[in-house]
């Protein structure tokens, strides 16, 4: 059984990022994650807020849409922008000495989900990001 | 976030409150680096923060490198949990000089 946690969109400004980490902190402790669990899922959501408003918006404006679901143990969290299609290379992982712009960030969330990839977007959308992450309690 | 700047002993102590994310970050590096401008070394007690992600880092590696530049003592204080995990995922809890507390770390190695 699915169930949805989160469904949100956010201005992806740099004073929104409070928001975002507290609708998901909030979301994640209602999924039933300890402080651990809750803290990871938390930098992982604002590392991947702060390269979509850094690297994908650049100046321009835009919304980023926050949804999280739990799904037996397993947390979903899935970020939609409409900035322009980024390469989905930028997941792989490489040596932090070879960091590009907005690579301590993606190590970090490489570091404390477990999968993460890039969807095809729903219509109109410029990229969707889904990282999931198994946690140890159920909702 | 919130910043309280205060000398001991000879040394700058930087106080870092609350958030510092990429909203704040920019602050931090300012204070950070204006402090190191004066020649002392520099102490950032890292206890009251809340979260910190790859651009409160990013601030706090410059200053390293800046304070390595110039020769002056650049320690971490007492980081928070929060503090804690992120240097460790970015393998800084060995790079940066981390002391227990501000007093620990203003009386040296």
């Amino acid at each position: 059984m699915t169930i949805s946690l989160l469904d949100r969109r956010f201005a992806a400004r740099p004073e929104h990022l409070g928001d975002i980490r507290r609708a998901v902190s909030e979301a994640a402790r209602r999924a039933g994650c300890d402080d651990e669990e809750t803290g990871d899922v938390v930098l992982a959501v604002d590392e991947a807020c702060q390269n979509v408003i850094r690297h994908g918006y650049g100046d321009a404006e835009g919304d980023v849409i926050v949804q999280m679901e739990i799904a037996d143990t397993s947390l979903i969290v899935r970020i939609t922008d409409f900035a322009p299609p980024v390469d989905a290379d930028i997941l792989h992982p490489r040596p932090l000495y070879e960091m590009r712009p907005g690579g301590l960030g993606l190590h970090f969330i490489r570091s404390v989900m477990d999968d993460i990839a890039f969807l095809t977007p729903p219509e109109g959308a410029g990229n969707l990001l889904q990282m999931i992450k198994h946690v140890g309690a159920r909702a | 976030m919130i910043l309280d700047i205060d000398e001991r002993d000879g040394w700058v102590v930087v106080a870092t409150r609350g958030e510092v994310d990429l909203q704040h970050a920019p602050r931090l590096r300012k204070a950070l680096t204006d402090s190191l401008l004066g020649g002392r070394g520099v102490i950032v007690d890292l206890s009251p923060v809340t979260f910190i992600d790859s651009s409160g880092i990013a601030a706090l590696i410059e200053a390293y490198q800046m304070a390595r530049t110039g020769g002056n003592a650049f320690i971490l204080a007492a980081p928070s949990a929060p503090a804690r995990r992120v240097l460790k995922l970015a393998r800084l809890d060995t790079v940066f000089a981390i002391a227990d507390s501000v007093t620990a770390a203003t009386e040296g190695p």
